[in-house]
């Protein structure tokens, strides 16, 4: 879908309104913008923001969705990130988790290195390979009340569904998470699992 | 006939308590695989991509799961830039690979990546045992399993083709 013809979204207020009342939401952030947008909206134990392993988040987000059937597994992802790990959407439509949402902040860059065009930019429709892929549910969204209407559904259990959200390209300054990769895993974990997280035989 | 060393593996995850395993299917692996898909207390989670399951480790890690990742060397080299996260935030993870490229192999495209392998892991933080005969894989195995769990590290047992037998395309 051309860029142009669509309205954009600032990125800041689509996290920020997703991760409001989280309530027991476990969040993976993909690197790159997307970890400094969950960051903005408050740094939090149960947020795992990424800093490498580009093309991973999804994946990520799959184990855990496995490991926690019960709680809500939101990934939320650039498109470049997504389109390094496009395979992953097959893995995931096939193993099919009810608890598993993805967010593609589609901004139609690679934002970190100076903003060049990604493929949703030429039309690469990444909710329509969700759905090809066999996700419930793949959207497009351009629109703040679709926004408001997403964060009730990440809570809902019925995924996985994956939206594609169109947001800006405004250049925003950066709000960076922790770095160090043994706190962030070792500060989860224990929210997560409990003093017990780091008892396990 | 002696158990094939499938069983004895399917029986360390078992003792393990291994609750998900990733995988690209290797023939050297399908006995393991259907032994796992066998059992309704494993998740099997069929990967497109062997750096997939190295992600999935990391997010299983964090939801409190042990997993496994099985592959074939050739996917050692689709894994490099994400075995960084494991060596980053220290998460475990036992990989057992099936070599192809090392004994007796009769396809040239696998030798490259098959005699790189172990240099590859190595190089990426994760430490490399080798079973060149049958008897050793489940010890190995074991000493793999719990090298990675009790020291939160990568951990990879590379199973040669002398115990696997070289593929040789004729039937």
């Amino acid at each position: 879908m051309p860029s142009a013809s669509v309205p954009q979204l600032d990125r800041r207020q689509v996290v920020q309104s997703l991760l409001q009342d989280r309530g027991d939401l476990l969040v993976i952030a993909g690197l790159g913008a997307p970890a400094w947008d969950a960051t903005h909206a408050g740094d939090h134990a149960l947020n795992f923001p990424l800093w490498g392993g580009m093309g991973g988040a999804v994946s990520i987000g799959l184990g855990l969705a496995i490991a926690q059937p019960k709680r809500p597994v939101l990934v939320l992802t650039g498109d470049g990130e997504l389109l390094m790990g496009l395979g992953s959407l097959a893995t995931v439509g096939v193993q099919k988790p009810a608890n598993l949402s993805i967010v593609v902040l589609d901004n139609e860059r690679y934002g970190e290195t100076g903003m060049q065009d990604s493929h949703t930019a030429r039309g690469v429709d990444l909710a329509a390979a969700a759905i090809a892929c066999g996700f419930h549910r793949g959207i497009f969204v351009t629109q703040k009340h679709e926004v408001d209407a997403l964060r009730k559904d990440l809570h809902t259990l019925q995924g996985p569904w994956l939206a594609q959200v169109k947001v800006a390209t405004d250049k925003l300054p950066l709000v960076l998470p922790p770095r160090d990769g043994t706190y962030l895993k070792n500060r989860f974990r224990e929210a997560l699992l409990g003093p017990q997280a780091h008892f396990q035989k | 006939m002696s158990s094939h060393w499938s069983e004895g593996v399917y029986q360390l995850f078992k003792q393990q308590a291994i609750r998900q395993i990733s995988l690209v299917p290797d023939a050297g692996h399908a006995r393991l695989i259907k032994l796992c898909e066998a059992d309704p207390e494993l998740r099997v989670v069929g990967l497109t991509t062997e750096e997939e399951g190295i992600a999935l480790a990391v997010g299983a890690w964090l939801g409190g799961d042990k997993s496994v990742l099985l592959m074939q060397s050739s996917g050692v080299g689709n894994c490099i830039n994400m075995l960084s996260m494991l060596w980053v935030c220290q998460v475990p993870l036992p990989m057992l690979i099936t070599m192809r490229g090392d004994w007796g192999e009769f396809n040239p495209w696998q030798v490259p990546m098959g005699r790189a392998a172990r240099t590859v892991l190595e190089e990426m933080g994760v430490l490399v045992s080798s079973a060149q005969q049958e008897s050793d894989v489940v010890p190995l195995a074991e000493g793999t399993l719990r090298i990675a769990y009790n020291t939160f590290r990568p951990a990879a047992l590379l199973i040669g083709q002398r115990v696997l037998g070289a593929k040789t395309f004729t039937e």
